[in-house]
């Protein structure tokens, strides 16, 4: 069996499920830097604090895994990206003990600094994370078995470009999560905010779509893609998901201003997780199978075959359950968010 | 320029780890109390109990979430300042951290959402499955994380590929249960639930101290001072067993520990020194001559330090002295818990005095021990990440020092401000005490205990 490619799908799992989770609480935690009210703040946390532990834990899988897994990708890109993991995991631990922190402030001092690490530590971890989506993309150089560049190789337009985006998705994944979880004068905002992002979502996905285009002469390959001629018999078969996301684009478009509240509640949230689902496959294929793009594959950085073969029996048996469990906490707290059970009037 | 990132590198390592381990030294203590406090609830149906649980399970909430953000920084410190390391480690470490995160990790954080915020929605016997599965997930996590250390400490069950110089298993029953995994497992876990026990009789002396005795505060401290004295004398043992151990597979770890330079047949036990590892001697020894026949069982001559070379001896007084104080805790700890025993047979529980001042302050020696025991066991490791095959030196990342010191000063800012709130939102919640009501007010039953509703009741209280 090919232990490194069924590992490489199942990190890439890890990390979407991270991005589709987490990512909804962390776009939510920007969201909470506009809230209009105390109550309405409370109303939104109170709609990912039972859940937002667990899904932090897919980061530690992804982390893990790779190290379990890809020990020498790991060993390459966590020192080539040592400044916004540093970045990512401070502005985690502000936003995370702020989850609690914020209820048992007495002062409104201390109260407004819980707040602030709430949304601040959101949006730098959501920027951070893009930062290391960013560099990862454009690769590391590498030099025998050790990362070979400078503290911020990872700084470049492009990062940027891609950080600001992740930040802007996350907040779509927030609001169309909050537009399922509340009712009323919150959920009209959280539409409206789910409409603005999903706006500036699509032409971010199309700018950094076309960036890549242009980062390494094998992703053009790949996609038969360039700025001069499009070369049909490859591109052809890749074409649905640059369309289904288009497609998924308007559907998103159409719920969230033309149908409002007429369409359904939940509809605003699957849609947009598709699209980045499209998003995170099309970036698969300009990436596969390297792991430290662009210079060692899958199977050169993976671990021993035992490796990886003692953990697969590990997560063949764990990962089912996990999402078994995982599902029945999310069915327990189904529903609207309660009032009653977030805050006290 | 290496030599500084390496300096800087292990200062945050331990800084962090340090920090870290606090955490999960009292939240593995805290949520078997929990579960006991619960169980004992469902079963007796006291209200006492019920109240215990209530009470503690909000500062449960807040450790843990200290717990876990430090935790997540520990899973990414491996491979942003232990790169080598962590490359050649990898295969055989990277398991046993990956079946952490699938056994144990999902299911803390997955329960405890239903262990806070449940309350109302699931049944109390579920309830109590969910703290039980909280619990039981930071023991399995502890298991993981120890066989882990423990391998690193002891390697057995692997090979090195000549290619790459990197390890891999080849006999992952040796490698998980390592020889120094049993005692030391066994060592942590009842360091977690005496650290739990000091900080629990601690705030309930206080709360005598203040006047505020209630049913619970009384059980609060005779269940405190019977786990004490119960598991102290365990840990006594337990120690000892890890102390054979390391002196199997680690002598000049035991060498610094006990302050021996000169290799002999019968060696003493220091009591007091000041070790200089310029000259190769203690400074102002007190000893007690001629003990080791009884604390160690073997006929082979006991090594000094000066049976190695100076490049494969470990830093000697942080271990020296850490080791003191870890055993001294320890010994205080014993110390109050018969004394509260004692209290509770004469039924002066409740009535302040010196034990109340004392056990105070004493709230804090579980994590003394706790730090200061695992300084001996990793400064005592020293120079070797893998102990006999990979040196410290050799397993640090490519990165700049600026870098490191960077990072480090962000960690320790950081860790200095939620530490501060987080102590004072703890202290706070411990030292109110209970109501005299002895029954709780009807709205508050279904109330999610640390949920928002219940923070604002909380600051309503403190009002
Ligand atoms: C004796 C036990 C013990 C030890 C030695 C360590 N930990 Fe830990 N860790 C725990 C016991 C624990 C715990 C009890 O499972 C947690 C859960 C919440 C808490 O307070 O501690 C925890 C949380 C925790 C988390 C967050 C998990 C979650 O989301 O629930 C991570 C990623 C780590 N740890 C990683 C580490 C690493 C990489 C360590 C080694 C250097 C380490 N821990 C030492
Ligand atoms: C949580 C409890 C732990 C504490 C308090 C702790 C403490 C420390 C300390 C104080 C050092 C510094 C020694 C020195 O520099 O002289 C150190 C080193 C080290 N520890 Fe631990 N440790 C813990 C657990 C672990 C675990 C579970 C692992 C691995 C699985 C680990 C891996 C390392 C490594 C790689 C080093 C070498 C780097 C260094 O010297 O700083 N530690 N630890
Ligand atoms: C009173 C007698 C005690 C003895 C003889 C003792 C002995 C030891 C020894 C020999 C080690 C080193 C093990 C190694 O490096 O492999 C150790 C480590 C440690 N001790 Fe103790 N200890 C005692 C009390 C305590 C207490 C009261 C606590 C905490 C409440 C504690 C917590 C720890 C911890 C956390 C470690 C590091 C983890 C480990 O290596 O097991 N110890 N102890």
């Amino acid at each position: 069996m090919d232990y490194p490619l069924i590992w490489s799908f199942l990190i890439a799992t890890a990390v979407m499920l991270y991005v589709l989770l987490d990512g909804s609480d962390l776009g939510i935690g920007i969201l909470t830097a506009f809230a209009k009210s105390d109550e309405e703040r409370n109303l939104m946390t109170a709609t990912i604090e039972p859940v937002w532990d667990g899904n932090e834990t897919w980061l530690i899988l992804g982390g893990g895994g790779l190290f379990a897994a890809f020990p020498l990708a790991y060993a390459i890109l966590m020192p080539a990206f040592y400044i916004p993991v540093l970045l990512m995991l401070a502005a985690l631990i502000f936003r995370g003990v702020a989850f609690e922190f914020r209820h048992k402030a007495v002062r409104k001092t201390t109260r407004h600094f819980w707040n602030g690490a709430f949304s601040y530590g959101s949006l730098f971890a959501a920027f951070a994370q893009g930062l290391i989506l960013g560099g990862f993309i454009q690769g590391v150089s590498v030099d025998g078995r050790s990362f070979a560049g400078g503290t911020f190789d990872w700084l470049t337009p492009f990062t940027l470009l891609v950080a600001v985006s992740v930040a802007g998705g996350y907040v779509l994944l927030g609001s169309s999560w909050l537009v399922l979880k509340t009712e009323g004068s919150l959920q009209k905002w959280s539409r409206a905010w789910a409409r603005r992002s999903s706006l500036f979502v699509a032409l971010a996905m199309a700018a950094i779509s076309l960036a890549t285009l242009s980062i390494d002469p094998r992703v053009t390959e790949r996609w038969g893609v360039t700025m001069q001629a499009i070369d049909f018999g490859k591109f052809l078969p890749l074409a649905p998901i640059p369309l289904l996301a288009g497609l998924l684009l308007v559907a998103l478009w159409r719920d969230l201003s033309i149908l409002g509240d007429k369409a359904p509640d939940w509809r605003p949230m699957v849609l947009s997780a598709a699209l980045f689902l499209t998003g995170y496959l099309g970036l698969g294929i300009s990436l596969f199978p390297y792991l430290v793009p662009f210079e060692l594959t899958i199977w050169e950085t993976a671990a021993r075959d035992n490796a990886l073969q003692l953990m697969l029996v590990g997560a063949s048996i764990m990962l089912p359950v996990i999402l078994a469990y995982t599902i029945y906490v999310y069915s327990l707290f189904w529903g609207k968010v309660d009032p009653e059970e977030s805050y006290h009037d | 320029m290496e030599f500084d990132a390496l300096i800087l590198s292990r200062l945050q390592f331990a800084f962090v780890v340090a920090f870290h381990i606090m955490f999960p030294a009292f939240t593995i203590g805290l949520a078997a109390f929990l579960a006991v406090a619960e169980g004992l609830w469902l079963f007796t149906k006291k209200e006492v109990f019920k109240r215990l649980y209530l009470h503690w399970v909000k500062i449960f909430a807040l450790a843990f979430g200290i717990g876990v953000v430090s935790g997540v920084v520990m899973s990414y410190q491996f491979g942003t300042n232990w790169a080598v390391f962590s490359d050649k480690a990898g295969s055989v470490i990277g398991p046993l951290l990956g079946y952490e995160v699938l056994t144990a990790f999902f299911l803390e954080a997955t329960f405890l959402g239903v262990m806070l915020f449940g309350w109302k929605r699931v049944g109390p016997t579920l309830h109590f499955v969910a703290t039980c599965a909280v619990a039981i997930g930071t023991s399995i996590s502890a298991f993981w994380i120890l066989s882990a250390n423990s391998w690193m400490q002891t390697p057995v069950g692997f090979d090195i590929d000549p290619e790459t110089g990197n390890f891999f298993a080849t006999d992952w029953w040796a490698v998980i249960f390592n020889p120094s995994f049993p005692s030391r497992y066994v060592h942590m876990m009842l360091a977690a639930f005496i650290t739990t026990a000091a900080v629990v009789l601690a705030a309930g002396a206080y709360q005598v101290i203040r006047g505020r005795v209630t049913e619970p505060t009384r059980w609060q401290i005779r269940m405190a001072s019977g786990t004490l004295l119960l598991l102290m004398p365990l840990q006594i043992w337990a120690g000892h067993w890890s102390g054979e151990v390391a002196h199997h597979y680690q002598p000049a770890k035991v060498a610094a520990m006990e302050g021996w330079w000169e290799t002999s047949d019968v060696q003493g036990t220091i009591l007091f020194a000041i070790p200089d590892a310029e000259n190769e001697r203690n400074i102002a020894e007190i000893m007690i001559p001629g003990t080791s026949p009884y604390l160690f069982n073997t006929d082979e001559p006991l090594q000094g330090l000066n049976a190695f070379p100076e490049d494969e001896r470990p830093p000697v007084f942080p271990v020296f002295w850490s080791f003191r104080i870890m055993v001294g805790a320890g010994m205080i700890m014993l110390f109050m818990g018969g004394w509260g025993v004692a209290l509770w047979a004469m039924k002066r529980i409740e009535k302040p005095g010196l034990f109340h001042w004392l056990a105070v302050p004493s709230g804090v020696l579980g994590f003394v021990a706790v730090i200061t025991g695992w300084i001996v066991a990793e400064v005592g490791r020293q120079p070797y990440t893998v102990y006999g095959f990979l040196r410290t030196e050799d397993s640090i990342s490519p990165v700049e020092p600026a870098a490191v010191a960077t990072s480090l000063i962000v960690f320790m800012v950081v860790y200095a401000i939620i530490f501060t709130a987080g102590v004072i939102y703890m202290a706070r919640i411990a030292t109110r005490g209970f109501d005299d009501d002895p029954t709780d007010p009807p709205v508050r039953e279904h109330r999610a205990p640390g949920s928002a509703l219940a923070s604002v009741t909380d600051k309503a209280e403190e009002a």
